[in-house]
């Protein structure tokens, strides 16, 4: 069986490759300089027209719809929304990342998420769509998956191409279908993330449950007021250890565990005791055969809401109870991505394994008084081994990942 | 490698599928352009307080779920899996609507909490404080195969023994009208109604008696129609079998310009196969492909299809194996193996 020891080291799932584009930067390089100098992507809300502007900050892809479209070389008249120009650009950068020259030479799979899928055009055109041809061609690109297959026709991936919409977490569970589909051997090779715009769907629906800040967000700290909703793709190559190694492929890391739990708990609100984060983190680490002492850092989900951040707090205490891992949460750079959020970390976790640097939780000030954990604040460099990260989402969807070195 | 089977199937759809085994001889022709679902008093299934805040698919999920689970006799499954295509269209339509026409003021939140794709998912955790694996897929027509492949793999990798999986769609108000309209303008369009529905299974590692099992599922998100045949073949082979071991077919027609894939595939089979479509009966939609699975385990359950549905006699003297294909506008692939065991 698979889930024997040895079985396990066999099906390694390798990391090869890895693009992103966000608030901190068009493309992977941009991103680490980004990082490594401290610089948060949240501003101004600019791309669109909104009434709450004035009262938000986000984290905007500073590249226009009209310069992605130049920048793919598609046509002024494509249907592609700003969810699939985003995740055209990422994945476009991974494949390139990975050396990856003939996409069909193995069996190899894409795997996207997405929670706004075409919305963004959708908005702006809905009530037109029954009385003005140009609008229509916006129709059929509303569904979540149409980006997906977009970007997998771009990309020539023609076999196995899904969509994962779990919230917050749904890149998170990307990369993990994409880890559990090498393992069974049923793909040699799959590229997973996701990709979220901006859109006035999701920044109002936010800020109806009042948990948008008005400020550069805060995670962990007493005084948070909340979060900062961001835009961002982001991608990563897969493939198995074996091919991996025979071709000579550069592994950036490990994917070496992964958990997906249920808090089971409220449509939107996480519960005081993090249950569902707790069984995700503790799966993620006996799938990876790992003792929580062995976590060099943890990627907190850390959206800056006072309700995540406390019932997170709470759930990585229990797992990791007095020796709680140094940890941070990176949402301070980019905003809160939503579907992309698991996948972007998961590329900051792979920069932090290379740079051995975690990136610091800026803008904190005050340890929350329950709980009294201090994140890391400044750039700090350190011998890193073992990184988790966590992604949760509305509906209880609670995943964790285990990034290493290797 | 471990087999996986289907202890039960349940669907709400635009037949009267949800009571009883009795819509198999009652089954109507559909000639609207929209085909709502015949729904069940839900208020046996689901309390009125939860009832009132809930989309009807929403509703609809959670009854077909519930009683799939009871059914099977699962209290609390080990992995809940759900499919949809336009996910909480309802919801999202009533959130924008109430943006567009309050110009971003007066806002209230349910709309939008209950908008997101995983909702169907995360009501049957909620109601079952099921705190295992959950995940939610929404990619297009492959929404419900994509669910299902995980249930396989889950199964197959001894990651859990009893799997919940199901598609669901719900038609909204508003949308899908564009929808209509763009198949409507168009000579090669889609000619079924468009439908909604939730239909759900229990997956099992578990062989009960007279199970059916669930041979094998494969998608593609783009093959040419000259593909078709060595695709079929391809699939038929790595699952030890020959055409002549095709009992029966499940077909997707939907009337519109791409139905010619179904006729390669069948051309593929001796003429007198036994060939069903059912998207006349239900409707198209994402996830309609889920009422195939359906079907297909009442066939092979009850070893019974009404022959006025059938072209020809049933030449064979049992059904034991069927064959389910799928696509969507000449993408998005699906072939699922069904074997009476």
């Amino acid at each position: 069986m698979p889930s024997t020891e040895k079985n396990k080291a066999k099906n390694r799932v390798a990391i090869t490759g890895m693009g992103i584009i966000s608030a901190i930067g068009n493309t992977l390089e941009d991103n680490r300089t980004s990082l490594l100098s401290s610089t948060s992507g949240i501003g101004d809300l600019t791309h669109i027209h909104s009434k709450q502007a004035a009262h938000i900050k986000v984290g905007e892809v500073k590249l226009t719809n009209d310069e992605l479209t130049t920048q793919l070389q598609l046509p002024k008249d494509t249907n592609f929304t700003r969810t699939a120009l985003l995740g055209l650009m990422a994945s476009k950068e991974a494949i390139k990342n990975a050396t990856i020259k003939d996409m069909n030479e193995v069996r190899t799979g894409f795997i996207s998420a997405t929670t706004v899928g075409g919305m963004d055009k959708t908005e702006v055109h809905f009530k037109e769509f029954r009385t003005q041809s140009e609008t229509q061609k916006y129709i059929s690109s509303h569904h979540a998956g149409d980006s997906t297959q977009k970007i997998a026709d771009a990309l020539g991936v023609t076999d196995f191409v899904t969509t994962i919409s779990t919230a917050c977490s749904s890149s998170a569970n990307a990369i993990m279908l994409g880890a559990r589909l090498i393992k069974a051997g049923t793909l040699d090779r799959v590229i997973v993330g996701g990709t979220d715009a901006l859109s006035k769907f999701t920044i109002n629906g936010f800020k109806t449950l009042m948990i948008l800040s008005d400020e550069r967000c805060a995670p962990f700290d007493a005084d948070r007021k909340g979060l900062n909703l961001g835009e961002s793709a982001a991608y990563l190559v897969l493939e198995s250890n074996d091919m991996a190694l025979k071709n000579n492929k550069k592994v950036l890391a490990y994917l070496s565990g992964y958990g997906n739990a249920n808090d089971a708990f409220h449509q939107t609100a996480s519960s005081d005791t993090g249950e569902g984060a707790y069984l995700a983190m503790l799966k993620a680490l006996k799938f990876a055969n790992l003792d929580a002492s062995q976590i060099d850092y943890v990627n907190a989900h850390g959206t800056a809401t006072p309700n995540n951040d406390l019932s997170e707090s709470v759930a990585i205490q229990r797992v990791f109870g007095e020796k709680v891992p140094d940890f941070s949460s990176t949402k301070v750079f980019t905003g809160h991505t939503l579907a992309a959020a698991g996948a972007v970390e998961a590329v900051f976790c792979i920069l932090g394994l290379q740079e051995q640097i975690v990136f610091p939780n800026l803008n904190f000030k005050t340890r929350i008084p329950e709980i009294g954990l201090e994140p890391v604040t400044t750039l700090k460099q350190k011998k890193i081994q073992h990184i988790l990260s966590n992604s949760f989402g509305f509906g209880g969807n609670c995943s964790s990942l285990i990034f290493s070195k290797p | 490698m471990t087999s996986v089977y289907i202890h039960s199937a349940v669907s709400i759809s635009a037949q009267n599928t949800f009571e009883s085994d009795a819509w198999i001889s009652q089954l109507t022709s559909n000639s609207d352009k929209k085909a709502k679902a015949i729904h069940p008093d839900y208020k046996d299934y689901i309390s009125s307080l939860a009832l009132r805040r809930m989309a009807t698919g929403v509703k609809m999920g959670v009854t077909a779920a519930t009683k799939a689970l009871k059914n099977a006799e699962i209290s609390e499954p080990d992995a809940i899996l759900t499919g949809t295509g336009m996910g909480c269209i309802e919801d999202t339509e009533k959130f924008l609507n109430n943006i567009i026409a309050n110009d971003e003021e007066f806002l209230t939140p349910t709309a939008f909490i209950q908008s997101t794709h995983n909702t169907v998912g995360a009501q049957i955790a909620l109601g079952l404080n099921c705190k295992m694996y959950n995940n939610t897929y929404v990619h297009g027509a492959l929404s419900f195969e994509s669910a299902l492949m995980d249930a396989q793999l889950l199964i197959q990798q001894s990651e859990a023994k009893n799997v919940l999986v199901g598609g669901i769609d719900e038609l909204g108000a508003e949308f899908v009208d564009s929808v209509r309209m763009l198949e409507d303008q168009n000579s090669h369009g889609i000619k079924v109604p468009i439908g909604e529905g939730a239909t759900f299974f229990v997956m099992s590692s578990e062989a009960k008696e007279n199970a059916i099992e669930l041979l094998d599922i494969q998608s593609f998100s783009q093959l040419k129609k000259e593909e078709v045949a060595k695709t079929l073949n391809d699939f038929l082979m790595e699952n030890n079998l020959n055409h002549s071991d095709i009992d029966a077919l499940v077909l997707g027609n939907n009337g519109d310009g791409f139905d010619d894939f179904y006729g390669t595939l069948s051309s593929e089979f001796s003429p007198h196969i036994t060939s069903i479509t059912y998207k006349k009966y239900i409707g198209e939609y994402f996830t309609a492909s889920a009422f195939a699975l359906f079907w297909g385990f009442k066939i092979l359950s009850s070893q019974h299809i009404p022959e006025v549905l059938l072209q020809h006699k049933i030449s064979k003297s049992s059904i034991k194996t069927i064959l389910l294909y799928n696509q969507f506008k000449g993408r998005d692939h699906s072939f699922i193996l069904l074997k009476s065991c």
